[in-house]
């Protein structure tokens, strides 16, 4: 079976460190480009919104955090059906690093929706909207996640438990996504539109579409640390970490 | 596959597709519930409590808005194009507060159907553009809606456009 050698390595974690250790700079570095160019280009070089002028251009935060919020949940959710189904320790690992980095980018997403939202609604924060709520459930099944984890004796226990959670959890995504279309809410609807045109000008876009993999990156990369600290965790008492650890001193 | 993981694979599909069902049951049994505001049909049918506190959302009509004068009482109507409901909301509204803009009011309805807000949001739609583009549209929608409103005055109907389909195309309402 030489097609699924690539998914047995992945589940070696000698091999998946010296890969992160060997990637991240990379990632990280592209990130905060990625982001220098996008926010400055938001920032400097956009024009104003007709109707809601300056305070628009927070979009080139608020938007990418929270589609990263979805996608990573999503991430963490096929590591917990692998984990499931495959017993892969490395997939534990993955469901544990990606938790906190996607709580953290969820809250973001919220923060700036709440900034937001006091000088265009007039409210920072509007209870019972289905756009609103879904999201800050969204912000707890991460938190849930967190905690299940080590709510339990053994360890195994625990990332059974966050793992069927997540797997759970999957059906506020879509509802999350739809929420403005299926119900009436404050929150406005997507502007960018893949079947239709986009109800946002092109060169207010464009910098949207830079901001939005710059922060799918700086994701990447706070997982990729956090995979590091879960593997060193898990590899503690392995020779091939004692002989880095001694190599890195 | 080997057969365990095969069943394991299954009762995830199991997992993820019960949850979807379940929630989607929910959902559409709390579909009314779920709504952020009565829209000013709905009001208008006698939906909507009276005396207990709601939110109405509809497009703010064209020149509705009074303000009573020494005081910060402002008058306005809402409507979705179907029906209107009168509001009077004492306080400093949104600076988004626009005529012919979504708006969202929380507070009672009373006896003779006027709504008494405690809050007003301001909706805003998903349209983004530069002052300059919104101009130049502005100039093209004014020939457009010329034209549908001699067409209008010919079928003699009125021309419905629902609520959520943006402030920007309902310039023809009156």
């Amino acid at each position: 079976m030489a097609n699924w050698q690539w998914f047995h390595r992945l589940g070696s974690p000698k091999w998946l460190h010296g890969t992160i250790n060997r990637w991240l700079p990379w990632v990280l570095v592209s990130a905060l480009v990625l982001l220098s160019i996008g926010v400055v280009w938001g920032l400097a070089f956009t024009p104003p919104d007709y109707k809601q002028g300056n305070s628009f251009r927070i979009i080139y935060i608020h938007v990418p955090t929270a589609v990263v919020a979805l996608a990573g949940y999503y991430a963490m959710a096929i590591a917990g059906a692998v984990s499931i189904i495959w017993r892969m320790k490395v997939a534990d690992m993955a469901l544990r690093a990606i938790a906190p980095v996607g709580a953290a980018i969820t809250l973001l997403g919220l923060f700036t929706g709440a900034v937001w939202g006091k000088p265009t609604w007039g409210a920072y924060w509007v209870w019972e909207d289905a756009r609103l709520t879904s999201m800050l459930v969204l912000f707890f099944l991460y938190l849930g996640i967190m905690a299940l984890h080590d709510a339990f004796q053994n360890r195994q226990g625990g990332s059974r438990a966050a793992a069927i959670i997540a797997l759970v959890g999957t059906v506020n995504i879509p509802i999350i996504y739809k929420s403005v279309d299926w119900w009436s809410s404050l929150h406005q609807s997507a502007s960018i539109k893949f079947t239709e045109e986009s109800t946002i000008a092109a060169e207010m876009m464009y910098p949207l579409m830079v901001t939005i993999p710059g922060v799918y990156l700086l994701f990447a990369a706070a997982v990729m640390l956090q995979m590091r600290v879960q593997i060193a965790h898990s590899e503690r008492h392995s020779r091939w970490l004692e002989k880095y650890a001694i190599n890195r001193a | 596959m080997h057969p365990l993981r095969k069943q394991r694979l299954i009762v995830v599909c199991i997992i993820v597709i019960g949850a979807s069902v379940a929630a989607m049951l929910i959902a559409s049994a709390l579909k009314q519930n779920l709504n952020l505001f009565y829209d000013p049909s709905s009001v208008a049918a006698g939906d909507a409590p009276i005396g207990r506190k709601i939110r109405i959302g509809g497009m703010v009509v064209k020149d509705s808005l009074e303000r009573v004068p020494d005081s910060l009482t402002v008058l306005f109507k809402v409507t979705d194009y179907h029906a209107e409901v009168q509001i009077e909301y004492t306080g400093i509204l949104p600076d988004m507060f626009a005529e012919q803009e979504g708006a969202i009011a929380t507070g009672q309805l009373n006896g003779s159907g006027i709504f008494i807000a405690e809050q007003v949001l301001a909706k805003h739609d998903e349209n983004y553009m530069p002052p300059e583009v919104a101009e130049s549209l502005k100039a093209k929608k004014k020939i457009n809606s010329a034209t549908i409103e001699r067409n209008s005055e010919l079928t003699n109907e009125p021309i419905l456009i629902p609520f959520t389909e943006g402030a920007n195309e309902q310039s023809n309402y009156n």
